[in-house]
């Protein structure tokens, strides 16, 4: 492990019984099912930096999310954040406090917020309920603080959430993910809900604090120009597995998996420059029986033999990681 | 010309008052071009294409202006002369496959008897048309997937059968309602090419409805840009994508995050436009845009600007008044 790596995945995986029910299994004789949403897993975030991780949906993305805030165990692997294991029930004590480290902000910000409470309980809820402050003054100083912070008025708290906008709203739940003063947000596809100009404003918005309180992200995103904007360090994901980790600068630059290429290939030219670009083919296959070998072999255009019957892991290639048969043979 | 519109104008009669969606709107489209409308949500793109397609329910009504189809009126037209012309000489496509077909009958069925419906033929010879379909859209193994229900399609299939259907009957117009926003990327860029290659080899008229620029500049000829029930701009693709004049365009362009060079900074800000969309309820006067406008002047607060030749577009903005330059009164 790297010095100043905040969170760590090692391995991680998650399956979800998708089986029919009980009765039918017993009379029918259908088997159990087991959909692989995401599959050994390694990556890890460093201190003060935005990871992103891309892919298209299905991809297990958001699953990684909620497996990292605790929404759901992980069948295998550990999550480790700051040394502590948090996916060990043992360790649970440790556990809760690391927890309150990290926050979450999640896509649609009219399902995340209750619409029966002022913004000003929304925002304060995470302060009583992890303890942080007492006394009702202190609260509403903080409260007001906060929504300074996310460039809304103090005034503001009194009202109601269907009185704000979309973007107001998702500054709210960023207001909200704060108010513990945590090291670390994930964010799950927070401005794919919103139009482009007020997409701008969050994205510069979540820039500005991350500097401001040196914050740590994991970005979910499918929007790959999005990604370039904010990340760090990028993870491309397919099928419940990463297929490559790379800089950003690096990943756009020049993509080395087939399928990051392809993706990259797929954002459209705005500039229209008519830059040369390869159409994209087929779709993402059915996860609950996904191909054989390399999963992305059936769409691959350079696949051959050992891609459709060996797995490939992900490996360092000049520094840059990716799961890829063609890359480690020098293929491509 | 295929579709012209003058000056259309649409309502929506409320108790605390009349509710204008569409203000004053003019365009037109010419055979196998494709017009992008495109805007921020409420921007009244998709209600211009409902009036088109004459799907407007009350009490939304069109107050004012003209919708010609191939030089004949059709605004007025009575129910029942209206939906001969819709399917036959309009087709649609909407945003969501899933809810654009009938889940209980196979694509198959609802192919031939939409064919049925518009068009003299047997069902032996409706059913070669529907195969021939089907093969156009690029759907593997049409022999086969024609007596498959929707639910056995994927997403992007499925949008290649809605358009199937939207060209049954050799349509004149298409009136395309952000048909690519419920599909990833990858799946996005099939459909892109499938629509552009169909508008020019039927020669038919698109009106491509969509919030995504990337869309835009990948698919249309001409672009309108809507802003509160207006046009702020309208001009060829490349011009106004590359050049935009009126303020509202080049800040909606600046906010569109774009993947980064490799030697470019990390953490740009992306341009803003300050505040949100004005609701239909509290339209400013003047230019609708001039309280988010960084450029509005005493002019722009007062008088409406119709949009003007400036350039290669055309420009609702008091800024271009005389053509081409951009001019501001000093005093601003």
């Amino acid at each position: 492990m790297k010095n100043g790596a905040l969170l760590r995945l090692d391995g991680v995986g998650r399956d979800f019984d998708v089986s029919r029910p009980w009765l039918n299994r017993v009379l029918e004789g259908a088997p159990r099912q087991l959909l692989r949403a995401v599959d050994d897993v390694s990556v890890e975030v460093r201190k003060g930096e935005t990871l992103a991780l891309v892919g298209e949906s299905g991809c297990g993305k958001s699953t990684v999310a909620r497996l990292i805030v605790g929404l759901y165990a992980p069948s295998r692997g550990r999550v480790v954040f700051d040394g502590i294991d948090i996916s060990d029930p043992a360790a649970h004590a440790d556990t809760l406090r690391v927890r309150r480290r990290m926050q979450m902000i999640f896509q649609d910000p009219y399902a995340s917020l209750n619409p029966r409470w002022r913004v000003r309980d929304i925002v304060a809820e995470p302060l009583l309920v992890l303890g942080l402050l007492k006394e009702k003054r202190q609260i509403d100083e903080r409260v007001a603080e906060l929504l300074q912070q996310v460039r809304l008025s103090p005034e503001d708290g009194e009202k109601y959430p269907h009185e704000f906008s979309g973007g107001q709203r998702q500054r709210i739940s960023i207001a909200r993910a704060l108010s513990g003063r945590p090291e670390f947000l994930v964010c799950d596809e927070p401005t794919s809900a919103l139009d482009v100009s007020v997409q701008a404003q969050i994205l510069n918005l979540m820039t500005e604090l991350q500097a401001g309180l040196g914050l740590t992200y994991l970005f979910i995103s499918h929007n790959l120009a999005v990604v370039s904007h904010v990340a760090d360090r990028v993870g491309v994901m397919y099928l419940g597995r990463l297929v490559e980790v790379a800089e950003a600068e690096a990943l756009f630059a020049q993509p080395r998996h087939p399928y990051s290429r392809m993706l990259l290939d797929a954002v459209p030219d705005l500039e229209m420059s008519g830059r040369p670009r390869t159409p994209v083919a087929g779709e993402v296959p059915n996860p609950l029986n996904p191909p054989k070998g390399c999963a992305f072999h059936p769409r691959c255009p350079h696949a051959n033999e050992r891609c459709r019957t060996e797995r490939p892991v992900l490996k360092l290639h000049d520094g840059r990681a990716a799961a890829c048969h063609a890359v480690e043979e020098k293929r491509i | 010309m295929i579709l012209e519109v003058k000056d259309l104008r649409v309502e929506f009669p409320t108790r605390r008052g009349t509710l204008v969606a569409v203000d004053g709107i003019s365009f037109s489209i010419a055979p196998g071009e494709v017009l992008g409308v495109v805007g921020e949500s409420g921007a009244g793109k998709s209600l211009t294409g409902i009036s088109v397609i004459g799907l407007l329910e009350p009490p939304g009504r069109i107050a004012g202006g003209e919708i010609r189809l191939e030089g004949e009126r059709i605004d007025n037209l009575p129910h029942d002369a209206m939906r001969r012309i819709r399917g036959r000489k309009i087709g649609a496509i909407f945003q969501d496959p899933l809810t654009s077909l009938n889940p209980l009958y196979t694509v198959g069925r609802q192919l031939t008897e939409t064919i049925r419906t518009h068009l003299y033929v047997d069902a032996a010879e409706a059913r070669k048309r529907a195969l021939g379909l089907l093969r156009e859209v690029g759907i593997p193994a049409p022999e086969a997937r024609i007596d498959h229900f929707p639910h056995q399609f994927s997403g992007g299939m499925r949008q290649r059968v809605v358009i199937a259907l939207a060209l049954c009957a050799e349509p004149r117009l298409i009136i395309a309602d952000e048909p690519t926003t419920a599909l990833d990327v990858s799946i996005q860029a099939q459909i892109i090419q499938l629509l552009k290659h169909l508008s020019r080899e039927h020669g038919t008229a698109v009106m491509l409805i969509t919030h995504d620029m990337g869309v835009i500049a990948e698919t249309a000829d001409r672009v309108a840009v809507m802003y509160a029930g207006r046009i702020a701009e309208i001009g060829p693709v490349r011009e106004l994508l590359r050049a935009p004049r009126h303020p509202y365009t080049s800040g909606l362009m600046g906010s569109i995050p774009k993947i980064r060079a490799a030697t470019q900074e990390r953490h740009v800000r992306l341009a803003q436009i300050e505040g949100s969309m004005p609701r239909l309820t509290a339209i400013p006067p003047g230019c609708a845009f001039h309280p988010r406008c960084t450029k509005a002047f005493a002019r722009c607060r007062a008088e409406r600007p119709e949009p003007r030749p400036a350039g290669a577009t055309l420009t609702a903005c008091w800024l271009y008044e005389n053509g081409n330059e951009e001019r501001r009164p000093a005093q601003a």
